[in-house]
């Protein structure tokens, strides 16, 4: 385990240790909120960051694990690809944003604009997220255990989400669905791959309704 | 665009260590406002009835502020010293800070007036914040609370007056990130109709002139800043320092960032949670985000 | 004479045909190109050419340079370029994969660089250009770490001269299989856009991102930041204070390949005065020539080029102009203009997916009406001319290099010219605002 303290050098020298190499553990001490921590790696090295970080830590990661022991600032994980970014207090907005693919969880809240634009990964979320979640998420999963702000969903396409707790509002186009045997399997098993306690029947499903696809004049209110 | 930070100090003894405390948040937002900085500082606790503080402001280092404060005393019969602070000079009176303000309106029309009340004083200035920090003293500050401003100008140029804080009322002070889309017809409006001042072409100084408005109807702050979220368009992140504390709002979009953290000692916010990172006690301190168009404060009485 | 027929200036033909349709369609209309309306332009200035004060250069024989390095600022991979003329951002999707590839024939023969848009890199795009600047947009669609690092410079996208404060727009008619997997979306629909970047607003922020991106590359890639003219001098000067290594920006005569027609005509600032104030606030910061500034929108000749240049710009980008070296409204097919009801000369129907020549298209058989290395030919021809002929009007201004073209080299013929660009009225000494 490399023993990392930013007290003592600075984010670029961290980064591109943490870039250059292929695989291991490192320790980062000290993160006192400095922005894109561990950002940009593509190999499958353990990070832990021992604090709270700040903007985008995690950004566009590949194939790393990384965890935050603190809080994460806005954009944790943003366009991650692949990996494992885990946040053990809150996250700020844009959580996760445009992520292609591997697993965000957030075991606190979430705030607002979490899984924005989402395009194909999983956003595990422990607490409660705030409004304009999944805003226009493409594909992948939001899971929410905690309850969720106002306008949920908004201008969704193919994204997923499931919510355990309340929700305020739905966003345009985004509609409660029927929780099938099927997505609680599927949910079952991404909640046990992100190591939260929850049962997957007390969730339920929101995805898109599709009527914004094709521009209608009687739905010129949602746009 | 802007970092702003905002500390209150709950516990008394730690008081004569503010600007220790204070500044370094500031400089911790110089990358996001690398052009001009201020200092709005709540110094004293104890103030008596009657008495006031007006900063100014003059580019001349040899200006004669002796000769304002000998002037103010003569028409208004009171009792005014001076004391200059670098660029800037405070003014105190034996009489409310609002008839000092008048006073300097009325006859010296052309001084620029940084803060007036009984307790706030604001610098501010072009430069880099550690610089304006140092020039005005701010690490050896003393005093309640002090709310900051590192500026990266948007739409208004880089000058003294056109940094934050913004005062148009006594004791009250405004540090804003963001960038407000219809303060062009409210500054108009509340110059014609309301009677306000404006000193600059800044957004973030017709919030505060707007606030002053509201407050000068009656309303307590957070109806004021209540009122602000229907009335000001645009994005927003404000802190608000009053007599007794501060106040923070975001607006209902809630793109602009804010931090806050909290212990027994204190509370404080800040754009960037890196601002707070060195604050005493924060690896325990509870540390959340404010909830977009929620009025949030703290303070005493 | 029948004088009973008056039209009315408020309410022209075209005007009342618009009104019908909306009334009809009950949305707004969507096209492509730009502004269309008439605008104070590099038209309405001329250079001040060699007389008895000032001496021309000899053609050929006598040096005149043309090339230009962008992005020294932070980058430690700068870009080198042959000419002061790029190949401005269009996405593959917007236009069809022959298309982006003869565009990058040609500015890889001309030493210049393409830009990718909305929806990310092509392989085909990477391999046909040498250089390649990469468009970060607010809608991410595409967007890759390895699209990243794979480019030669990353363009922040904040806006373009069409629709300033808009995002991008595709069509499904334009959304096949392969650009819908792209984008991460299903095929056909029409795609809806952000306006803004997902994970930062504002200068600020910005400056934060940007560090990000040099992060993730290394620190080795100049990073532009591109924006619609509006508030030009303000947005030069924060992309300045963010980071950025050079700046784009794009007047409202700058093209899209769909957006609402409102936006495109009531939307931004004329090119003429953009370049001018992008320049003043350069210099106001002392960063002029230091963070490099690209201007687009209506760029169509050397002249414009040279005009450019003149008033201080470090390199022009073009688009339409390029689409239409490709023959973008050329006299060809001229069956399928009227089918779009238009015509050659006036046709703005790239969103339809219809394009007519096989530029702004992805369905395959009119695709194949262009074939890449004849398009690359073309464009190689335009860009040649371009540089010519800037370099002809800086040799008869004196000029050993074209960025020592300056503004005093020019004056106007109209005083709303005068005024956007700050040279003086033909004949007087007069610029209309100041003393």
């Amino acid at each position: 385990m490399d023993v990392i303290d930013l007290s003592q050098t600075d984010v670029r020298d961290l980064n591109r240790r943490l870039q250059g190499a292929k695989d291991g553990g490192f320790q980062v001490l000290h993160p006192g909120g400095e922005h894109a921590l561990a950002a940009g790696l593509t190999t499958p090295v353990a990070v832990t960051i021992d604090g709270h970080a700040g903007y985008y830590c995690a950004g566009m990661n590949q194939e790393a694990q990384i965890t935050v022991n603190g809080n994460a600032g806005t954009g944790v994980a943003e366009n991650m690809m692949s990996g494992t970014v885990r946040v053990r207090g809150d996250a700020s907005q844009s959580a996760g944003a445009t992520a292609h693919g591997g697993l965000l969880v957030i075991e606190g809240d979430a705030s607002a604009r979490c899984a924005i634009s989402l395009k194909g990964g999983d956003v595990v979320v422990g607490g409660s997220v705030g409004h304009m979640a999944a805003f226009m998420a493409q594909a992948g999963r939001l899971v929410v255990l905690g309850d969720v702000g106002a306008d949920l969903g908004d201008s969704l396409y193919e994204a997923q989400i499931y919510v355990r707790g309340s929700v305020v509002s739905l966003g345009a186009d985004c509609v409660e669905k029927e929780m099938t045997a099927e997505h609680k399997t599927e949910l079952a098993a991404l909640l046990e791959q992100a190591g939260l306690e929850a049962d997957a029947g007390a969730f339920r499903c929101y995805g898109s309704e599709r009527q914004l696809y094709h521009f209608n004049i009687d739905n010129a209110g949602s746009y | 665009m802007c970092g702003i930070v905002g500390l209150y100090l709950k516990n008394p003894e730690l008081r004569d260590r503010l600007g220790a405390f204070f500044s370094p948040m500031l400089e911790q937002m110089t990358d996001r406002g690398p052009d001009s900085a201020g200092v709005a500082i709540y110094r004293d606790t104890e103030i008596s009835a009657g008495e006031g503080k007006v900063i100014l402001y003059h580019t001349d280092p040899d200006f004669d502020w002796d000769g304002i404060a000998q002037a103010a005393a003569d028409d208004l019969g009171v009792d005014v010293t001076a004391e200059r602070v670098s660029t800037h000079a405070i003014l105190r009176a034996t009489i409310d800070a609002g008839a000092m303000r008048r006073w300097i309106e009325s006859n010296r029309p052309k001084l620029r007036i940084m803060s007036s009340g009984a307790i706030l004083e604001i610098y501010k200035e072009v430069g880099l914040p550690a610089d304006v920090l140092t020039r005005f003293g701010v690490p050896q500050a003393t005093g309640s609370h002090a709310v900051g401003h590192t500026r990266m100008a948007t739409e208004s140029a880089v000058t003294t007056e056109g940094a934050h804080p913004f005062n148009t009322g006594d004791d009250l002070c405004l540090v804003h990130n963001g960038s407000l889309s219809n303060h062009h017809r409210m500054r108009n409006w509340l110059r014609e109709q309301a009677g306000i001042a404006f000193q600059t072409d800044n957004d973030s100084e017709v919030a505060a002139g707007y606030l002053t408005w509201r407050l000068g109807q009656g309303a307590t702050i957070a109806e004021a800043l209540e009122a602000a979220i229907a009335d000001l368009d645009g994005f927003y992140t404000f802190a608000v320092g009053t007599r007794d504390g501060f106040s923070v709002l975001r607006d209902p979009i809630a793109c602009k960032p804010a931090v806050m953290a909290e212990t027994d000692d204190w509370v404080a916010m800040a754009s960037e949670f890196r601002a707070l990172a060195q604050l005493p006690g924060v690896d325990s301190a509870t540390v959340w985000e404010p909830e977009p168009a929620t009025v949030y404060s703290w303070g005493h009485a | 004479m029948n004088n009973d027929a008056k039209e009315s200036a408020t309410y022209p033909p075209r005007v009342i045909d618009e009104i019908q349709r909306a009334a009809s369609e009950g949305i707004y209309a969507i096209r492509g190109a730009g502004a269309k309306r008439h605008v104070p332009s590099f038209d309405d200035l001329v250079f001040l050419g060699a007389s008895m004060s000032r001496y021309p250069l000899e053609g050929y024989r006598e040096r005149c340079d043309t090339n230009v390095v962008i992005g020294a600022r932070h980058a430690s991979k700068p870009i080198e370029l042959d000419i002061p003329i790029t190949i401005a951002g269009m996405s593959f999707g917007a236009l069809g994969a022959n298309a982006k590839q003869a565009l990058g024939l040609a500015a890889t023969a001309m030493g210049t660089s393409t830009t990718t848009g909305d929806g990310g890199m092509t392989p085909e795009e990477r391999e046909a250009s040498k250089t390649l600047v990469y468009q970060y947009l607010p809608s991410r669609y595409g967007m890759t770490p390895d699209q990243l690092r794979h480019a030669d410079a990353i363009e922040v996208v904040v806006g373009q001269g069409a629709k300033p404060g808009g995002g991008g727009m595709l069509l499904g008619q334009k959304i096949t299989d392969r650009v819908a997997e792209m984008r991460t979306l299903p095929t056909g629909i029409d795609q809806r856009s952000a306006c803004r970047h997902p994970d930062w607003t504002g200068p600020d922020d910005l400056e934060i991102k940007i560090r990000e991106l040099r992060e993730i590359t290394n620190w080795e890639k100049p990073i532009y930041v591109k924006v619609g003219a509006t508030r030009t001098r303000y947005d030069v000067m924060l992309a300045v204070k963010a980071g950025a290594d050079a700046v784009v920006v794009d007047g409202m005569q700058g093209g899209t390949a769909a957006t609402q027609d409102i936006f495109i005509e009531d939307v931004g600032i004329p090119t003429l005065p953009a370049v001018r104030l992008a320049v003043e606030a350069l210099q106001e910061l002392d960063m002029h020539r230091k963070v490099q500034l690209i201007v687009s929108g209506g760029i169509r000749t050397g002249g414009d080029v040279a005009k450019a240049l003149a008033l201080g710009a470090d390199a022009v980008s073009i688009g339409m102009a390029a689409l239409m070296a490709l023959n973008c409204n050329a006299p060809l097919y001229e069956e399928d203009y009227a089918a779009l009801g238009t015509r050659p000369g006036a046709c703005d129907r790239c969103h339809t997916g219809r394009c007519p020549v096989g530029v702004a298209t992805q369905d395959p058989v009119l695709e194949a009406r262009l074939d890449p290395e004849e398009g690359a030919r073309r464009v190689r021809n335009y860009l040649s001319t371009l540089t010519m002929e800037c370099q002809t009007l800086a040799r008869a201004c004196g000029k050993s290099h074209v960025h020592n073209l300056e503004p005093e080299d020019m004056v106007a013929l109209t005083v709303e010219a005068a005024a956007m660009a700050k040279v003086p009225l033909a004949g007087t000494d007069w610029i209309p605002g100041s003393g």
